[in-house]
């Protein structure tokens, strides 16, 4: 073999995924060395053509397949697309369940932020840390099979309302898990912020600049890490957000600057556990007596929704950011459009100003920050010379691990 | 830098003293929740394809919007595109959505391409041409998105025509049993024992009936 053909760059193929995750992705990078020059990225790789199932369905059917458009936001889509159907149908919701709406997003978030931190830890080589986030995990998970009766697929929103009451007796299980949670905070800034190896592995890694995450349409803590200022909950008053007073988060607030790095990301999605917590505890304060839905009979709620007429936005902030379902409907049983617009579809595209120039052992946590859940990660083909070796997702990993290590050292 | 905040007819008054004449309709919808019902309000304007470049320019002008999505519908002989926007995000309980509804007719599917005024488009744009059938002159990236490069080409899945999904792709597929053209498995399959080995050794014998 000639000596000139070896050269870079050579293709890395990274992809596609594990059938488990959401957002599955092929990636192909182009290597000079250790350091990426190219990145291109094909999504799709599980499209399971929910929307054209949609468009041949009611909408209480659809309620419960939005639910199982993903396994961790269970209550983000279901509002949505209940938000889109309720302002066609004209119904108004109860104030009632304007709070039990919100209360539940916000335990899915702590529970998505707490996910993610541990997938971060794991990726940047820290399993100790990985196995102290998913445990106190499982309490936001608890929580919520107690309110809504499952952990995930909740079924908990419905077009008009909620189907389950939040009973007086069960406020003291939400205040222990929450005060569990205020005091771990601390605990968890200080493991993730305070260690050196995470700040050597994260700071000034895969950053996205302010210009970059407002062109690329960026949304939710990925946009946030770079400065910009955007969230739903604080822009755009939907449930019970209009009553209470959320300031989004940006890392300027906590450490007086920003990069649009990795550390960022970590730093915004930890300190929104803890605006999570305080925002519970708002809503179990001032949440309103009343009926929990506005029409309990769902033939009733099928014959309203059935004379519907029009278009309209179910517009929340996700965890990982804005989650859109646009709606129209034209007096029949199934809606005639339904666009689901999930908070990574908006946020892939800002991989390729993050991923370039970084080296490849930085891939996993790199891809891990923007939360599309780094098993996408699955296997790694490796053209060289026309010869094509398949990585592991373990071997990735491993190559991560053994930066972070030398690093330590 | 401080921009005032408009309130959406003022929004709305911005695009009719500029482009009033190709402006079809436009309407303001309202929707109010919680106890302090805080309304937030979306913005619906009915434009011409040669003014969808034009509207959105003017929106810059006014803030850097935030593309959402590209919205669509087919209403038999035409195709409607819906552009989601929304602008003055970051100011408290004062972001509206700004959406512009383009009419294209099946016989002439182009649209231009807006990625260079806005770079993140580029995503919604690719997955409109695949899924609908509409071409968007002057795309970038002219690739499929989401869907397999072996998927039939002419076959647009929000299509509600003869070109939509054809009940064959959905129906009965069980009878079509296992792909006969695909590449044998990367990792070698282990023989069964046990309790396992008879339905194991079944299978084996109905993948040789297709082969």
């Amino acid at each position: 073999m000639a000596p000139d053909e070896k050269k870079a760059p050579y293709t890395v193929q990274i992809g596609p995924v594990h059938p488990a995750l959401k957002e599955p992705v092929m990636f192909t990078f182009e290597m000079d060395g250790e350091q990426v020059k190219t990145v291109d990225f094909a999504p799709g790789q599980t499209h399971r053509g929910i929307e054209w199932m949609g468009m041949r369905r009611n909408p209480v059917q659809i309620v419960h397949l939005t639910d199982r458009i993903c396994g961790i936001c269970g209550v983000v889509h279901t509002l949505s697309f209940s938000l889109a159907v309720e302002q066609i149908a004209e119904i108004q919701v109860p104030e009632r369940a304007d709070y039990i709406r919100s209360i539940l997003h916000e335990f899915e978030r702590i529970q998505s932020h707490l996910l993610w931190a541990g997938v971060a830890a794991h990726e940047l080589g820290f399993d100790s840390l990985l196995h102290l986030t998913w445990r106190v995990r499982e309490q936001a998970m608890d929580v919520i099979e107690n309110l809504t009766g499952n952990r995930v697929n909740y079924g908990i929103v419905q077009v008009g309302g909620v189907r389950r009451d939040i009973a007086p007796e069960q406020h003291p299980i939400i205040e222990t898990c929450l005060s569990t949670y205020e005091g771990l905070l601390e605990k968890l800034l200080n493991l993730f912020l305070e260690d050196r190896t995470i700040a050597m592995r994260c700071r000034d890694c895969g950053i996205l600049t302010r210009k970059d995450a407002i062109e690329l349409c960026t949304v939710g803590p990925t946009a946030r890490a770079s400065g910009v200022n955007v969230d739903l909950r604080q822009d755009y008053p939907y449930a019970a957000y209009g009553d209470l007073d959320v300031r989004a988060i940006l890392p300027e607030q906590y450490i007086g600057e920003t990069h649009g790095d990795v550390y960022d990301r970590i730093v915004v999605r930890l300190l929104e556990v803890g605006q999570s917590c305080q925002i519970i505890r708002q809503c179990l304060s001032e949440i309103p007596a009343g009926p929990i839905t506005a029409e309990e009979k769902l033939a009733k709620l099928l014959a309203i929704c059935k004379k519907a007429q029009g278009e309209a936005i179910g517009r929340v902030e996700a965890p990982r950011g804005e989650c859109l379902h646009y709606v129209r409907m034209d007096g029949k049983d199934s809606p005639t459009a339904w666009k689901v617009k999930a908070s990574s579809y908006s946020n892939l595209m800002s991989w390729i100003p993050m991923l370039k120039g970084e080296q490849i052992a930085d891939i996993p946590i790199i891809v891990a920050s923007i939360d599309p859940c780094l098993s996408c990660t699955d296997r790694v083909a490796v053209v060289q010379d026309g010869i094509r070796t398949i990585l592991t997702k373990e071997h990735l990993h491993r190559l991560s691990v053994e930066k972070t290590r030398r690093l330590q050292r | 830098m401080t921009v005032p905040i408009l309130s959406p007819e003022q929004v709305v008054e911005r695009f009719t003293a500029r482009i009033g004449s190709g402006i079809r309709e436009a309407r303001i919808s309202e929707r109010r929740e919680g106890k302090k019902k805080n309304p937030h309000y979306t913005i619906w304007f009915e434009i011409d394809k040669e003014l969808l470049r034009p509207a959105i320019e003017i929106l810059i002008g006014i803030r850097f919007p935030h593309l959402s999505v590209i919205g669509a519908n087919d209403l038999g002989d035409s195709i409607r595109l819906v552009y989601i926007f929304s602008i003055q995000y970051g100011e408290v309980k004062s972001e509206y959505m700004v959406t512009f509804a383009v009419t294209l007719q099946k016989s002439d599917l182009t649209i231009p391409t807006i990625s260079d005024l806005i770079p993140g488009a580029v995503f919604g744009e690719r997955e409109k041409q695949e899924f609908l059938g509409v071409k968007v002159i002057g795309i970038p990236d002219n690739r499929r998105l989401f869907l397999p490069d072996d998927f039939p080409a002419g076959v647009y899945p929000w299509r509600k025509d003869e070109t939509g999904i054809p009940p064959g792709m959905v129906k009965d597929l069980w009878a079509s049993r296992r792909p006969k053209d695909r590449p044998a498995p990367v990792v070698e399959i282990k023989e069964v024992s046990g309790i396992d080995a008879e339905p194991a050794k079944k299978t084996s014998e109905s993948s040789k009936e297709d082969t």
